[in-house]
């Protein structure tokens, strides 16, 4: 901390302790021990009986020890959730990054932007639950004659057919990912409107007046500018994709071949009761995440230095 | 309007229409929830929520086939009076309706000139026939759906109806004890707050001793600490599950109100106090030195100056911790499970059992929703601020 604690404020050598134990218990027994725990009940058999490798079966590839992480990589339900994974990653972050600058850039020219903020914004408020019971409204798929969902009715409307979005392989992750996009866009939309706030407007005025198209100025002068704003923005929501697990839980349960990392975790644990498969996903999540957390401390640590 | 005021308008607009379509496909997802809550539940699966101020299903049918003898009322002749209830109830299906229109009438041809409408459209005549005739007169809207869906009522009709009628199944008793019945949304609404309110306050409570000290406070190791803090906020909640619900297990604390407070405190600890911090390190030092000089301890300056000043931070902290509790699903299918649904688990039930009872799950979601949306609605600013103070929640 750059800024000196006053001298007089002496105090014993046990007293910040006390201020600190009943934080530092309970992060540890519901963070740091359940961490080490995971990590332990991953390297285990699925009644925590033995090590992982008594699972394997002769003739069949085994990793031994390992023998829950090679579940975790290579089968086809876990693939799959790490091929949507990073389809969830890169069209949700991009479209809640882009939609949300979009938003926040013409906002500031309106007289009605907090109204528009506010109803961009309001989706946060709802839970990921009442999300999908909306969206799987909108995607209701009538067979017969009557579409109640608006998706539909506006196909049909077209003439086409009725699509049902939620089981068709090629769309329904797609579809989910939507509801995603729809819920998080205000989060992005807020933190980088506040980003362009602190852009000096001076120097914008004067690009302007030597001619710079508001094209240009927004591509020269107010992106990099936010550029660290919109590396925390990405990096927030890359781990909030990864742990997306109600959107998917609620509206397809996994099953058409929507299934996401964390979901198979719950399915792994709470369904097929299997712990040690469970952690083994839990210990792939986290390890995907640890760059972010770094990412993090460093920039906390830069924060700190200019403080 | 003078040229360059019109000029600039032409320019702005572009911005206007990108700007309200985006906010309109903002909004229509929730207003079509909201508007189909209030239809009954037979409308809701007859036409789309977008049709409520249109003609009720079957009334262009009707005019073009029967208004022109019978009557846009459909008493014009008084021998075959359509507004009669008892003449509609000879047409239960579209069938016995067609049979009728093919057969003769004193010799002549039922429709005359006119050609006899297909199956679909007898089946939309039928329809309205049975609205105008007051078998099938419904409101356009209603509040039912709500009225069901708190008292968790699962019947073929409402719970209002049954409950006049005295049918009402067992385990509903027709008084305001309906409203905690374990399958209602009345009874989860009560439980979400159980939760939520308790695990909002306990990490506040720890994080503002924890904040203190980091802020103000010397020791060893601080810097270590706080970043490890930092690096504890993104930790995937799907890490520490099967530990603790182990853990549960062992002390008997699954199922209980107990245990899923404890949990949410531990979790939403590291980002309380990050931002508790980060608040409390930024008031002047000067109003902690003159308090120590006039004599002060750290247990004064603590809730004495550093409590009252950060209100707003504990604002934005609250609103925050409640909604994120609120709003969760995972800890609680997890911890609490059926033992006490609440309202997330309840509406996650109902999708997958119902399927489609979109009277029932639309007005539960919206009991669910009606809470955070005037929290956030009436407290934004705070919120807001919460959010950029740190951008980061595990």
């Amino acid at each position: 901390m750059a800024k000196p604690i006053p001298g007089i404020m002496r105090q014993e050598r046990w007293t910040p302790w006390f201020y600190l134990l009943p934080s530092l218990v309970v992060m540890t027994i519901f963070i740091i021990y359940p961490g080490f725990n995971t990590l332990l009940l991953s390297f285990r058999n699925d009644t925590n009986t033995d090590w992982a490798s008594v699972n394997c079966s002769p003739g069949q590839p085994c990793w031994g020890i390992f023998e829950n992480f090679r579940y975790a990589l290579t089968s086809p339900v876990m693939q799959t959730a790490f091929i949507n994974n990073i389809k969830w990653i890169v069209i949700m972050v991009s479209c809640t990054v882009g939609l949300g600058l979009l938003i926040a850039v013409l906002a500031d020219r309106v007289r009605y932007e907090p109204i528009a903020k506010s109803i961009i914004f309001l989706p946060m408020a709802i839970s990921f639950v009442g999300a999908g019971v909306i969206w799987k409204f909108m995607y209701n798929f009538g067979s017969s004659q009557v579409q109640i969902g608006l998706l539909n009715a506006i196909v049909t409307a077209f003439g086409e057919e009725p699509v049902s979005w939620l089981t068709e392989p090629e769309i329904n992750t797609l579809a989910l990912i939507v509801v995603g996009v729809w819920m998080w866009t205000g989060f992005c939309m807020t933190i980088l409107a506040a980003a362009l706030r602190n852009v000096s407007i001076e120097i914008l005025e004067a690009a302007r007046v030597d001619g710079a198209s508001e094209w240009t100025v927004f591509w020269k002068i107010m992106v990099p500018q936010i550029m660290p704003t919109i590396t925390v923005v990405v990096t927030t929501m890359v781990i909030n994709v990864l742990k997306i697990f109600d959107i998917v839980y609620v509206m397809t349960g996994g099953n058409y071949g929507t299934e996401v990392i964390a979901n198979r975790m719950y399915s792994e644990m709470y369904a097929y009761y299997d712990p040690g498969r469970a952690s083994a996903i839990a210990i792939m999540l986290i390890v995907i995440i640890v760059p972010a957390m770094i990412f993090n401390i460093r920039r906390f640590q830069e924060q700190e230095a200019t403080r | 309007m003078n040229a360059s005021r019109f000029i600039r308008w032409i320019k702005g607009l572009p911005i206007h229409i990108v700007l309200i379509s985006l906010c309109l496909i903002w909004l229509l997802p929730t207003l079509g929830l909201l508007i189909t809550s209030f239809r009954p539940a037979q409308d809701i699966n007859e036409t789309g929520w977008w049709t409520i101020f249109s003609k009720p299903r079957g009334s262009e049918e009707y005019l073009s086939y029967c208004a022109p003898c019978h009557g846009e009322s459909g008493d014009s002749i008084p021998s075959a009076d359509l507004t009669n209830p008892n003449l509609v109830d000879d047409f239960p299906r579209s069938f016995n309706l067609l049979s009728s229109l093919n057969s003769e009438i004193d010799g002549q041809l039922h429709m005359g000139s006119i050609a006899v409408p297909d199956e679909y459209a007898a089946a939309d005549i039928v329809s309205y026939l049975k609205r105008i005739s007051g078998i099938d007169d419904r409101p356009v809207f209603t509040l039912d759906n709500y009225v069901d869906a708190l008292t968790g009522y699962r019947g073929k009709d409402t719970y209002l109806s049954d409950c006049e009628t005295g049918q009402q199944s067992l385990d509903l008793s027709c008084d305001v004890g309906d409203l905690t019945n374990p399958r209602g949304m009345g009874g989860a609404f009560l439980n979400s707050l159980a939760v939520a309110v308790p695990a909002t306050i306990l990490p506040i409570l720890f994080a503002s001793f924890a904040a203190y000290a980091f802020s103000w406070m010397h020791f060893r190791g601080k810097q270590w600490l706080f970043a490890l803090l930092v690096g504890l906020q993104v930790v995937p909640l799907q890490m520490t599950l099967i530990p603790i619900s182990r853990l549960y297990a062992q002390l008997g604390l699954n199922g209980t109100f107990l245990g899923i407070w404890l949990f949410h405190t531990g979790f939403g600890l590291p980002y309380a106090i990050y931002l508790m911090r980060n608040f409390l390190g930024s008031l002047p030092r000067e109003i902690f030195e003159s308090a120590y000089l006039d004599g002060a301890s750290h247990w004064t300056a603590f809730y004495k100056l550093a409590i009252p000043l950060s209100v707003p931070a504990l604002a934005s902290l609250a609103i925050f911790q409640f909604l994120w509790i609120w709003n969760d699903l995972l800890v609680a299918l997890v911890f609490l499970g059926g033992e006490h649904p609440v309202l997330t688990y309840q509406i996650g039930n109902m999708v997958t059992s119902l399927g489609s009872g979109w009277h029932l799950l639309t007005a539960a979601a919206f009991i669910s929703m009606a809470l955070p949306m005037i929290v956030f609605l009436a407290l934004q600013r705070y919120f807001v601020r919460g959010l950029l103070a740190g951008s980061v929640k595990g």
